[in-house]
């Protein structure tokens, strides 16, 4: 996977995609095999990941501020607190939680927390973001306002990408390639590259080169999960 | 917030209230159950009484459950981290607290003879370790793995993520079974003090009021315990605002 691209990954349920992500991560070791990232051996855990989970795990004790600013406490010891949180109202900005720093994450709504724990995810400058689901659990207006936020993102601070989703026109919207899983035990079944403008918005979803796109991913899922496709 | 001082003491009046009723209209005798107004006197015959045995009883009861909270937290940690600890030391642990803690009060007497201090202080400690130690156990074993790794992922080592998401995330479940474990610690002196010979503190004065047949007595000192209790329950209540005052939230 090039440096820089945004890889989505679709698959059938319990295919291993979300042991894809800890393999990623080096929180687990492969049986078999190596993982290789950036051209170097994933032997465990770097701090040029982030990540993200479909549960945002924010810390209730914690301020929204306090929450995003975590990860600099282990990769940036050093740093003083005031760029600590330069570098985490820069972020809470962006993703228009400004006005929000100092709630704790019960006072803000499902999709105001995923914002918060996306920024938490990016506030070390991870070369590197693995997304589990994101977005998964939320409602489907507030989806395609993060799926906005998080080009957004992308557009502000390069990193390589990978998302882990169920969703198709999430993984066309956002991703720069797809990448479909096979079933049991999980091979990469098909990739394809996403063709689309850079700057898209989410009307592209509705033109008839997405709409051909999400047909292909539609047909390679029924294959996955080992179902007949219908000739068309 | 006056609401919030005048709603228990009227509860407490409407209670005492009662008594006094049932008392009076069953025309019960002292030596039956004494009623509120007997017990002034009795406060005020042997105030300093009262004040040296309550505060013998209370520093005691406090060091019993400061020793619980320590060896509690450590057990708690074990068990929470550890399967194969889980496994060993749970039979043991329900076991022992299944015990009638009453039952070794003459076993710690025989093994520790004349050292009342230390005997209560044990007995404070045996009665109230459990809570704490399970509801710290369950509060690390059941850490969702998600926040393991949000610290994992960038290197964090176990001690860093114990001190920054374990334990603040356990602290409600541990004010939880300390407010339990408060109350034990009471009920762990007391049965060192009243079946002690000699003994001293609250329960020895009520073993003294029995043995003279003073009966207003042994119900001002129930009341003096019950008045301890309440005092260190808020006390817990007090640090829990302060350390984990986070977790309550506002009732809408």
């Amino acid at each position: 996977m090039p440096e820089g691209t945004f890889a989505a990954v679709v698959g059938p349920s319990g295919c291993g995609k979300s042991t894809l992500t800890r393999l990623v991560a080096g929180l687990m070791t492969p049986d078999e095999g190596e993982v290789w990232l950036h051209g170097a051996r994933v032997k465990g855990p770097r701090n040029t990941v982030g990540m993200a989970f479909q549960n945002p795990v924010l810390l209730e004790w914690r301020t929204i501020l306090d929450n995003v600013i975590l990860p600099l406490e282990i990769v940036a010891p050093r740093m003083p607190r005031a760029d600590r949180e330069k570098r985490a109202m820069e972020l809470l900005e962006m993703v228009g939680l400004v006005g929000f720093e100092n709630k704790r994450p019960s006072e803000l709504s499902g999709g105001m927390r995923q914002r918060a724990s996306l920024c938490r995810s990016l506030v070390h400058k991870p070369e590197v973001l693995i997304m589990d689901e994101p977005f998964g659990a939320l409602d489907a207006f507030t989806r395609e306002d993060l799926w906005q936020t998080m080009r957004d993102l992308r557009d502000a601070e390069p990193f390589t990408a990978v998302l882990i989703t169920h969703d198709l026109r999430e993984s066309v919207f956002l991703g720069d390639q797809v990448i479909v899983l096979s079933g049991r035990p999980a091979r990469t079944q098909f990739v394809m590259d996403v063709d689309l403008p850079k700057d898209r918005t989410l009307d592209v979803l509705f033109t008839p080169k997405a709409a051909d796109m999400l047909h292909i991913l539609r047909d390679q899922i029924k294959i996955a999960q080992g179902r007949e496709v219908e000739a068309h | 917030m006056l609401s919030k001082i005048a709603t228990p003491v009227i509860a407490i009046i409407i209670f005492l209230g009662l008594w006094e009723l049932l008392v009076w209209a069953n025309g019960w005798p002292n030596f039956k159950m004494a009623s509120p107004s007997d017990l002034p006197p009795a406060f005020w015959k042997y105030k300093e009484l009262f004040l040296t045995m309550g505060w013998q009883t209370l520093w005691r009861t406090v060091v019993g459950l400061i020793i619980a909270v320590i060896f509690g937290t450590a057990i708690g940690m074990i068990i929470g981290f550890s399967r194969i600890a889980r496994d060993a030391l749970y039979p043991l642990l329900i076991g022992f607290n299944a015990i009638p803690k009453a039952t070794l009060v003459p076993v710690i007497s025989l093994l520790f003879i004349g050292q009342h201090d230390f005997n209560t202080i044990l007995m404070a400690f045996m009665i109230s370790f459990f809570p704490i130690a399970v509801s710290v156990g369950i509060g690390l074993s059941t850490l969702e793995p998600e926040y393991r790794d949000i610290l994992r992922a960038l290197g964090a080592s176990r001690y860093t993520i114990f001190m920054k998401i374990a334990l603040p995330k356990t602290l409600p479940e541990f004010f939880g079974a300390l407010k339990v474990s408060a109350t034990l610690a009471f009920i762990g002196t007391n049965l060192v003090e009243i079946v002690s010979p000699h003994g001293r503190g609250l329960g020895a004065l009520f073993k003294s009021g029995e043995t003279n047949g003073d009966y207003p007595l042994m119900f001002a000192v129930l009341i003096a315990l019950a008045f301890l209790g309440i005092v260190l329950y808020y006390a817990v209540i007090f640090l829990e605002r302060i350390f984990a005052g986070w977790a309550d939230r506002e009732a809408s």
